[in-house]
């Protein structure tokens, strides 16, 4: 490939493609080492109990064997946790999901390891379990937690707009509904993993597949009482993560493993059936809506209870809850709103972080709520949507002024007048025999960054290196977003250099800095950000030295030019190489902090989050679906997608198409087939051949319109778009299953047994 | 035991369990960690390799089975100073997110066009419906494969 300027606005190809195409990239799962030691966890397989015994004599007298850890052999405070601290490194007293790590074994193969695992003596003497919300609720319920004030509720909040509930009274229409969502797991192909050691100087090297190196570095730090100046953690391209690796997974177990490994590496990593058994997961929901509108299709108000199963450990669940409970009323335009939640510990599988943060699941809930309305009103579901959509100024359903870029309005409109919506009614009547068509359409959005009482920032750090080339060091993990690209153009942008002088450093924590995690649609907006000024001033430091050189007395006269500063009036350049080895070592790197800005409304509500609530920027979407319903078996058959979205300016038109199509391809398995099937807290369905992610025959082709829009506070107007996608698919799919059967569904996913039985039941009813 | 075969063009002996599995020899033995696995129970096809030119999935192959095989991995299937097409249009096409899954991807893809140099984009789909890619949503994969073909076509 020739050599070309990475420019803002062009579809760049990936930086790092080349090397993942030919298998050349490191992923932490690529790294082993001479003499490596392998370490395993051994895990509850209780999804409540008293620990009584864990007895490892036997597996310490299996040969190559090294060592085997409990939770007595943690020498800090043995708690992990992003917000609370209430997951053991290795449980101790108690287990309280079937996930638990109980102990920890080195040994110099993997055969042995497993060996050793099955020779570990456990006792746990059961306790009655909570499996449901429900059952988590009851006065006398058992608790997952006993130290915790609100027994298993780890966050009840509120959020008032308005007149509240009491605006239902006078409303014309009056709906009501209850959904429930499923628990989701990630399912990114590289399981969770990473490679540790001590090294003489007594530091431990963490490898690993993370979104937050830097914050494990604090978790590690905080569970096993090392000092942070005693961590490196270095966090290469992730082969997939979507927020389930946003928190500890095998790091602080791992650190715990280097100290017992003499130096030598120790490796981890989780099989398929370890990685659904103690990954993080989306949580499952339980949603009650009343929704109160005037007979013009005006929506009036909304009250809605939101009760989230959170799992045996918090995680991020209290924030996921109040990104949910922030979305609750949909894009909309609801004067008064009452949203309770609940996030509730039970004795299941750790609910977390995952792509669409919450959102996805009450964005079934609002737009089924939609498309109830326009049924009940005998209006056009689309013409319904739009005529209650948020614009710039107005105030959204949680009381926020929306200051910034506002395009759902724009969105639906792009919707509306594609081909697929115009001429649906004709394309509804081809289904063959036995077979149903409907299309379905669905308005979604998601906020972007910590929100307020969490600074969203980063620092951006960029380097002439000796030999004249431009080095990024990107303190934000990518995940396989594609953040790591919208860098090197940004770069490429404002210093002016080709693609093949660019380089990029992934997160390391000696050579990058803190810019916070690789989620909630952020890292090119905060990181971008800080990286436009830090490349600004290294381009203005490298005229200015230039000018030095060149005999310059004006800076107007200089450009910096691909491997060369140029003097345009005299015609006299520098190259960069020689301009970098006159300059100072410290005077070649620039570094720069942004932190995104928030909220100025003062808010009367929501006082119950200390983090993560409310959110200044949104990015907005409009999603068609054309579905064909097989009367006989009940099957779904996704036939055309369509999604128009706001995400202000597109910095990169390839990666930002990845994004929207990827997210869908989630949500389409999200709508139709993935669910986490618990019984008693075990999963009863932890491989792919019974939890079913959707495969190339199964995802339609997904036409992406760009809505354009321009965000002030981007980077080149950009905001994030790496989740909005992720909620559309699954409203969207059932809204079309309404419309091709009559059928409304409350509980998702939409599998072609509940469809069937749904469109059996309907038979029934004259 | 000792087993003989060729990979990537070489003639190899391996010395190994003949119970160990393929995947893990390419990798651990051989260094050619391009071989992803991403489930071990063969459902997901990121660690499928060409045996005799055919896409096996190297986490159900044992050591024993490699003998007097030709196997190709990712690192094979381009040569030292030039990308295979389907490496280049992956590039070019968009059709890489995380990549995990894309090595596994471009081989299976390779024994597609060479069982039907002329496929159709739902040959391609259900040619690659044993890989599962979780970031992509598989239509830039699409799109790479048939303009590889196309390629393929107008140059022949």
């Amino acid at each position: 490939m020739n050599p070309y300027i990475p420019e803002i606005g062009k579809p760049v190809p990936r930086a790092d493609a080349a090397a993942k195409v030919t298998g050349a990239e490191k992923y932490a799962v690529d790294y082993y080492g001479a003499n490596l030691v392998w370490a395993g966890v051994r895990r509850a397989g209780v999804a409540h109990g008293r620990i009584r015994l864990v007895d490892t004599a036997a597996a310490l007298q299996l040969s190559g064997v090294l060592a085997v850890l409990t939770g007595r052999d943690v020498p800090g405070t043995n708690r992990q946790g992003i917000v609370h601290k209430d997951q053991p490194v290795l449980a101790g007293e108690k287990v309280r999901h079937c996930g638990d790590a109980v102990a920890l074994v080195l040994a110099e193969d993997r055969a042995t390891l497993q060996k050793a695992l099955s020779l570990i003596h456990v006792e746990i003497e059961p306790l009655p379990g909570v499996f449901t919300v429900d059952d988590a609720l009851r006065p006398d319920a058992p608790l997952v937690h006993e130290e915790h004030p609100q027994g298993n509720v780890l966050l009840k909040a509120t959020i008032q707009a308005g007149d509240g509930q009491a605006a239902l009274e006078g409303c014309d229409i009056l709906l009501e509904e209850t959904f429930h969502v499923p628990v989701q797991s990630h399912a990114f192909i590289e399981t969770e993993n990473g490679i540790a050691w001590q090294e003489e100087d007594g530091k431990v090297v963490l490898v690993v597949s993370t979104q937050a190196p830097f914050r494990d570095k604090w978790e590690i730090s905080h569970a096993l009482g090392l000092p942070l100046d005693r961590l490196r953690i270095i966090g290469p391209y992730l082969g997939g993560a979507f927020g389930g690796k946003d928190g500890a997974t095998v790091q602080c177990l791992l650190v715990l493993a280097a100290l017992h490994a003499g130096g030598r590496r120790v490796k981890m990593w989780w099989d398929r059936e370890e990685s659904f058994i103690a990954g993080y997961k989306r949580h499952a929901v339980r949603m009650h809506y009343r929704l109160g509108a005037r007979s013009d299709g005006t929506l009036h108000a909304l009250h809605c209870r939101l009760y989230y199963d959170t799992g045996a450990y918090a995680h991020l669940g209290g924030e996921v809850m109040a990104l949910g409970m922030e979305h609750a009323g949909g894009p909309y335009r609801i004067p008064h709103t009452r949203i309770e939640g609940w996030c509730v510990y039970t004795n299941n599988p750790i609910a977390g972080a995952m792509r669409g943060f919450g959102v996805a699941q009450v964005s079934f809930a609002f737009e089924r709520m939609m498309d109830l309305l326009a049924g009940k009103l005998g209006m056009d579901p689309l013409e319904l949507r739009l005529k209650n959509a948020l614009r710039r100024g107005d105030r959204n359903a949680v009381g926020v002024t929306l200051t910034q870029s506002t395009g759902i309005a724009d969105c639906l409109a792009a919707a509306q007048q594609h081909p697929l919506w115009r001429e649906r009614k004709v394309w509804k009547k081809g289904a063959g025999p036995f077979r149903k068509r409907g299309v379905g359409v669905a308005a979604v959005f998601n906020a972007m960054g910590y929100g307020r009482g969490l600074p969203d920032s980063a620092l951006a750090k960029v380097e002439l290196t000796p030999e004249g080339r431009i080095r990024v060091y990107s303190g934000v993990s990518d995940m396989g977003q594609g953040n790591a690209t919208a860098f090197v153009q940004i770069a490429g942008q404002i210093l002016c250099q080709e693609h093949t002088a660019i380089e990029l450093v992934q997160p390391h924590t000696e050579r990058t800095l803190p810019s916070g995690s690789s989620s909630a649609s952020r890292t090119t907006y905060t990181y971008g950000n800080a990286l436009i000024k830090a490349c600004e001033e290294l381009r203005r430091r490298l005229t200015g030295r230039a000018a030095l050189m060149l005999l310059s007395d004006t800076l107007d006269d200089l450009e910096l030019l691909p491997g060369r500063v140029k003097n345009l009036a005299s015609g006299r350049e520098i190259p960069l190489t020689s301009l970098a080895a006159m300059m100072a070592p410290e005077d070649r790197v620039c570094i720069s902090q942004f932190l995104m800005p928030v909220v100025r409304d003062k808010l009367d509500t929501g006082k119950e989050f200390v983090i993560g609530f409310p959110h200044l920027l949104f990015s907005y979407a409009a999603h068609l679906v054309c579905i064909e319903v097989d009367e006989l078996t009940g099957a779904i058959d996704v036939k055309a997608y369509l999604a128009a979205t706001e995400a202000g300016r597109v910095l990169n038109p390839q990666t930002f198409e990845q994004q929207v199509q990827g997210a869908i391809a989630q949500g389409i398995g999200y709508a139709l087939s993935e669910e986490v099937l618990l019984q008693e807290g075990r999963i009863v369905n932890p491989d792919f051949a019974a939890y079913i992610i959707p495969g190339a025959l199964d995802i339609p082709e997904i036409v992406s319109l760009v809505v354009d829009a321009y965000e002030p506070s981007g980077p080149y107007g950009m905001k994030g778009v790496g989740e909005v996608g992720m909620n559309g698919p699954l409203p969207a799919i059932a809204g079309a299953l309404a419309d091709a059967c009559g059928i409304h569904m409350t509980r998702s996913p939409l599998t072609a047994e509940r469809v069937l039985t749904a469109m059996q039941k309907q038979q029934e009813t004259p | 035991m000792t087993i003989h075969f060729i990979l990537n063009g070489k003639k190899t002996t391996l010395d190994a369990p003949p119970d160990r599995r393929a995947v893990d020899v390419l990798r651990e033995d051989f260094g050619l960690t391009g071989t992803k696995e991403g489930c071990g129970a063969g459902e997901c096809g990121g660690c499928t390799i060409l045996v005799d030119g055919e896409s096996r999935l190297s986490c159900l192959i044992l050591a024993a089975q490699l003998a007097g095989r030709e196997i190709t991995t990712i690192e094979g299937i381009s040569n030292e100073d030039r990308m295979h097409p389907l490496q280049d249009a992956f590039i070019q096409d968009g059709a890489v997110q995380c990549g995990f899954c894309t090595p596994g991807m471009i081989v299976s893809a390779t024994a597609l066009l060479n069982r039907n140099p002329h496929p159709t984009r739902a040959d391609i789909r259900t040619g690659l419906s044993g890989n599962l890619c979780r970031c992509t949503g598989y239509q830039k994969i699409v799109d790479a494969v048939e303009a590889t073909a196309r390629r393929e076509e107008e140059t022949t």
